[in-house]
């Protein structure tokens, strides 16, 4: 497969951080890469190098083979961007972003008024056509955002976080949307705080932190990696709750974390089995569970698992010497 | 262990991979004068647009050239021309000039706002020219001129105002004032692209318009009685040239040289801020 998004040894100082220590990533065509990492980890330095918006200190990085910085032109014929705050206008109507949008891709007035109501139907934004995009709810703006950024049919799309600050609801929906854009075809770039969502959209994923790549796979390599589940349990009466950890590493075959303050049992499972497994034992001992969980495991616990360090947020929140998030 | 796992990723990367994956598209190499021209009236028309969604931002225009109507013709009337209608004469062609300086101040903010809200990353992520959304700002902005002009003459024939030449020449006097108006309008991009924030844009624009529109020719023509320093300001200054200029044009008398140094300003304003804007606005955005 030819490669499509390729970086190497990317790097890029803000005053005094380091956003970028020497980033090297690559999609292959028609692949969906998402960088995976906690606020300002260098996701977005990475995105605005590679759509042309930012130069590198450092490093190179191509689109379909044009370099980002001496064939930016061609670049910007081949992309699309969808931000992490909306770059949609809000003064406008969603008809008219649309058309506006067009015609700077250099369509022709008759076809740009054609396209936007397509559009618009498509990502279920016709009753919201003539309103001012400052009326739209986040997810609203979200979808108009992508829509902008279809219109140019681009080889490569970057989708910015595109469900930050999203409720449930927003995102799953918002999923289902990119989902049906994937399907075109299109290579795209990912950016995101939630590793559900990388497994859910991604092909492969590359975990970002304090500018660098630390980890990169497909998910289920990843996860291999971290062991997919988490498993929790609490026995009703704290007194067992050396017996339930004895329970949780014979079935799990190691030894699960024990938290002496609440009594919480939690490992890493990697077979969804062992949950019935466990259930029966802890039935066999006649210990009572006040809480048994299996979830997914959280950004924080693969950033602790791959890194050594738990994910920090606020502390290496970027900006640009403007005062922009980088 | 970090470096190790990147290391081990960077070995992923084949070392043969970049000129692939060429799309089958074509894809050009420049974009075209006739492309960013057409790109700079496509973002024009956005800000015209945004003015018809909200017209409140068209209040300073429209206000404007009432409020200094009124004040400067009863409060200086009858002391600087006998009557408060010999005087309208000389005032409103003055306010012509001025009104195209106050006029072109709006831009600056607009524009800061537009850069803080991420409109801009957008945009320059599209194939467009590099200069077009700037272009397009000051395109679009010539509402605002086409306001002030209206309410300010409207009003001003309202309330006695004749004009005593042919309408080339009338047209000529707004052609100018457009044309200096399109000038200030980059000094107003620049310290758009300068400010640190959209409220301080408001604050710096005052500070240098206030010497160069009052150091004039815009509320008197005669400038005798000012003390030898600012005699020689309102000399130099384009804003006097501007005002002479429309007066000539509109209500009659020698034209002489100002309409040519009105235009050699402009030309020269703009040869400065262009590019000096440009510049900034690259390293800004």
């Amino acid at each position: 497969m030819a490669i499509v998004i390729e970086a190497e040894g990317l790097t890029k100082r803000f005053g005094g951080t380091q956003a970028l220590a020497g980033v090297d990533i690559s999609a292959e065509s028609g692949q969906v890469l998402a960088l995976l990492g906690p606020n300002g980890a260098g996701k977005t330095t990475i995105v605005r190098v590679l759509s042309t918006l930012l130069k590198p200190d450092s490093g190179r990085a191509s689109i379909c083979g044009y370099d980002v910085e001496s064939e930016a032109v061609q670049v910007r014929q081949l992309i699309a961007l969808t931000g992490q705050y909306a770059s949609v206008d809000d003064e406008l109507t969603g008809t008219e972003n649309l058309i506006m949008i067009s015609r700077l891709l250099g369509l022709s007035r008759a076809a740009s008024r054609a396209r936007a109501p397509e559009m618009l139907e498509r990502f279920d934004l016709a009753d919201a056509a003539s309103r001012a995009v400052k009326t739209y709810s986040g997810g609203m703006r979200r979808r108009l955002d992508l829509a902008a950024s279809l219109l140019g049919e681009p080889e490569v799309l970057f989708l910015d976080e595109p469900t930050t600050g999203l409720d449930p609801r927003g995102r799953s929906q918002m999923w289902d949307t990119i989902r049906e854009v994937l399907a075109g075809g299109a290579t795209v770039l990912l950016t995101t705080q939630y590793l559900e969502e990388a497994d859910e959209l991604a092909d492969k994923i590359a975990v970002i932190d304090h500018g660098n790549v630390v980890a990169s796979g497909t998910p289920t390599e990843l996860k291999a990696r971290v062991g997919s589940q988490t498993l929790q349990v609490r026995a009703a009466d704290r007194t067992y709750t050396p017996q339930v950890a004895d329970a949780v590493a014979m079935v799990a075959g190691t030894r699960p974390d024990v938290s002496a303050d609440s009594g919480l049992v939690t490992t890493a499972i990697s077979d969804p089995a062992m949950l019935p497994a466990i259930v029966r034992l802890l039935d066999d001992l006649g210990i009572v569970a006040a809480e048994l969980a299996l979830r997914l495991p959280s950004l924080d616990e693969v950033f602790l698992t791959l890194t050594g360090h738990m994910a920090e947020d606020a502390e290496a929140e970027l900006t640009t010497p403007d005062g922009r998030a980088a | 262990m970090t470096s190790q796992v990147a290391d081990a990723y960077a070995r992923q990367i084949p070392a043969h991979a970049s000129p692939a994956g060429r799309p089958g598209r074509e894809v050009r190499r420049r974009i075209g004068v006739g492309q960013a021209l057409a790109n700079a009236l496509t973002l024009a028309w956005r800000n015209v647009i945004q003015l018809k969604h909200s017209p409140e931002k068209l209040m300073d225009v429209t206000l404007m050239p009432i409020v200094f109507l009124v004040l400067f013709l009863y409060v200086f009337g009858g002391v600087v021309a006998g009557s408060t209608h010999a005087y309208l004469e000389l005032l409103l062609p003055g306010l012509v000039g001025q009104m195209a300086i106050f006029a072109s101040m709006g831009l600056g903010t607009a524009l800061c706002e537009d850069i803080h809200k991420g409109v801009f990353d957008r945009f320059r992520s599209l194939p467009v020219a590099r200069s077009a959304p700037l272009l397009g700002a000051v395109l679009g902005d010539t509402v605002r001129f086409c306001v002030v002009m209206a309410v300010l003459t409207a009003f001003g024939s309202a309330l006695g105002f004749r004009f005593h030449t042919s309408p080339l020449a009338i047209i000529g006097a707004y052609g100018l004032a457009y044309v200096f108006y399109l000038a200030m309008c980059w000094v107003s991009v620049l310290i758009g692209l300068v400010a640190p924030s959209p409220e301080t844009v408001q604050g710096i624009s005052f500070i240098w318009t206030m010497p160069l529109v009052f150091g004039s020719s815009v509320l008197l023509s005669n400038t005798s009685t000012m003390p030898g320093w600012l005699q020689a300001w309102v000399k130099v200054n384009p804003v006097t040239d501007l005002a002479d200029s429309v007066r000539a044009l509109t209500i009659g008398g020698p034209v002489g040289t100002h309409v040519l140094y009105t235009l050699a300003w402009a030309a020269g304003i703009v040869i400065v801020t262009f590019p000096l804007a440009m510049r900034m606005y690259r390293r800004r955005v």
